[in-house]
């Protein structure tokens, strides 16, 4: 089915079907929009972690048995399989293991300033443990993995027990250092 | 395959109607590290393959398989979920181990209900969204075609602080089917309350039970209509909890040194979506059970079954499912009621678990709640509750609204 009067579409890549012919209901369609909403319990070691985080810190999970320090914190080890056993308070500096530079929204527009985001290990975890975050402060052309990076805090004040109260990860050093 | 399967252990978390101070990762995790306990093995070296059942509309995630291997174990290990009650769960690893590849499996189903606010809207949104839903209430056309979008001045409501949308509850389905089986087998409404006293009663004996009460077929008969002819204590309520099961080949289960317990058969039977064309006499159960007795040898199953778990989630559907089963002929599921026959003591003890009504819906885990049940009265662990000599069991879930599906599996003590 076509939304246009002509069936042989003139553009090889394909006929375009556009908001006119779904309005003008040229095309047979139906709608619903579900009321889908979840309010799920974290449990104690997303809570803490949360709680920590509106206070400014990060903190992880240790597992006596691999000794890894795990974060985000979980109350088990996916890889002993055993509960985890103490709290350890992390550091906000760590080192960017991967990156990306986003140039379009999810509905593929273009975004206006490129959205940097990438996966940082931090200092006091044990080998690749950190968060996926935000990068600011930096320019494309001296971002890179190894970079060693601090976060930036929200003001106490609008800190709201969220991943976000972290705005996002700088530099470490004017200029991001050495690649 | 003549490879014979078994169970070699079980797990369960706690049971209850909210769980605020867990995470639904940990209560997984604690269902299946129970279950590895009481089989007595370490999962990160001694099983093969992990099978989780949810459904994503229910968890809150899209591709929700790809947050479970975790809290199983199953972290880089083969591993798959399955969109469906978790009898399909042991259904699939039925067939993994019976084709001598795999020996031992996971299995695991679990209901975190309480995280989602708006049940009822994703049952409607499992209805046909021309035929039916439309019919449930009404559907706003936006006005550009595409979702309403809200403002910080009108932000998008919460349920139930608008009356802007009043669409019936899905389970004005069960009240239909309902109906339809009164009319059609002359089984009362109070025996269906007699079934919700029953069950109720019966789960004093369970501990793991969230619903259990004291009452009668009158308190029920008391309770409000709330789908004509069903009333509201005739619906089995919400309950949170996870529950694993390890699966093995006798060979595995003998290596460990643990009295083997045979899952001999196991059907599943889809039902056409159409409301419409619909038979209402829980066909399914009929047709996946015939499948389960072929391959467990049970020729008359009313004879030779001597336990049964069966969905129950509306008081009436015990009924229906146990005549679907041919555990009893077609409107005589009342009459065994009447003689007792249904109880602990009886001759086919139905839902001394308490079942759904008593222990709660707990969604795809359900199907495991029955099989759990059939197999801590095996091996002779019910405590109180405990029925004699029970050699072979049946376990029984339907999909639930609006589904006219289910899958049946069979349980045997020795032989096989």
């Amino acid at each position: 089915m076509t939304g246009n009067d002509e069936m042989v579409p003139k553009d090889p890549r394909g006929t375009h079907v556009g908001n006119k012919d779904i309005y003008g209901r040229k095309i047979t369609y139906s709608w619903w929009e579900p009321e889908v909403q979840y309010n799920w319990a974290l449990g104690p070691a997303m809570s803490r972690f949360l709680e920590e985080l509106k206070k400014g810190s990060i903190v992880g999970r240790k597992c006596r048995k691999c000794r890894r320090i795990l974060v985000p914190p979980r109350m088990f080890c996916e890889r002993c399989y055993n509960p985890t056993d103490e709290w350890v308070k992390i550091e906000d500096t760590g080192t960017i293991e991967t990156f990306s530079i986003s140039y379009i929204d999810s509905d593929a527009r273009k975004i206006k300033d490129p959205i940097f985001i990438g996966v940082i290990s931090l200092d006091g975890a044990s080998p690749k443990h950190g968060i996926m975050h935000y990068f600011g402060e930096v320019k494309a052309d001296e971002i890179h993995i190894g970079m060693r990076v601090k976060a930036v805090w929200k003001h106490v004040s609008e800190r709201t027990g969220a991943i976000t109260d972290i705005k996002y990860f700088k530099p470490l050093k004017k200029g991001g250092g050495k690649k | 395959m003549s490879r014979k399967v078994c169970v070699i252990g079980v797990g369960y978390s706690d049971f209850n109607s909210m769980t605020p101070d867990i995470q639904w990762k940990e209560m997984m995790y604690g269902a299946c590290q129970k279950a590895y306990r009481d089989a007595g093995i370490d999962v990160r070296k001694d099983v093969d393959s992990f099978i989780t059942c949810g459904e994503d509309y229910w968890e809150g995630f899209s591709i929700f398989d790809e947050f479970v291997p975790d809290q199983i174990g199953a972290v880089l290990r083969p591993c798959m979920t399955i969109t469906g009650d978790g009898l399909y769960g042991l259904g699939t690893a039925y067939m993994q181990i019976k084709t001598g590849l795999l020996d031992t499996v996971l299995v695991e189903a679990h209901s975190k209900i309480s995280d989602l606010l708006t049940p009822g809207e994703i049952m409607l949104h499992a209805m046909d969204p021309i035929f039916d839903r439309p019919v449930t209430g009404p559907v706003q056309r936006p006005r550009y075609g595409g979702s309403p979008t809200y403002t910080k001045e009108e932000p998008k409501p919460l349920i139930g602080a608008t009356d802007e949308k009043q669409r019936v509850h899905p389970y004005f389905l069960a009240g239909m089917e309902m109906q339809h089986y009164l009319r059609t087998t002359g089984t009362t409404e109070e025996h269906c309350a007699q079934i919700v006293a029953k069950n109720k009663q019966a789960a004093f004996h369970n501990p793991m039970a969230d619903y259990e009460a004291n009452i009668t077929a009158e308190d029920v008969m008391g309770s409000q209509y709330l789908f004509k002819p069903l009333k509201s204590l005739e619906i089995s309520p919400n309950v949170d909890g996870a529950i694993a099961f390890v699966l093995a080949s006798e060979e595995r289960a003998r290596e460990l040194g643990v009295e083997p317990l045979y899952m001999s058969g196991f059907g599943w039977c889809s039902d056409t979506p159409w409301l419409g064309t619909r038979e209402f006499d829980g066909g399914y159960a009929a047709k996946a059970a015939r499948m389960a007795y072929k391959m467990s040898r049970i020729e008359r199953p009313r004879e030779m079954i001597d336990i049964a778990e069966v969905d129950d989630r509306f008081s009436f559907k015990e009924l229906q499912h146990l005549e679907a089963l041919d555990l009893a002929k077609p409107g005589e599921g009342a009459m065994l009621l009447e003689d007792g026959e249904l109880g602990r003591d009886g001759s086919i003890p139905t839902n001394v678990s308490g079942g759904s009504l008593g222990v709660g819906n707990c969604y795809e885990a359900t199907g495991l709640q029955k099989a759990l049940e059939i197999v801590v009265q095996l091996r002779g662990e019910a405590g109180r509750r405990q029925v004699d000599d029970a050699e072979i069991g049946l376990a029984q879930a339907w999909r639930g609204i609006p589904s006219n599906s289910g899958a049946v599996a069979i349980f045997q003590k020795g032989g096989a």
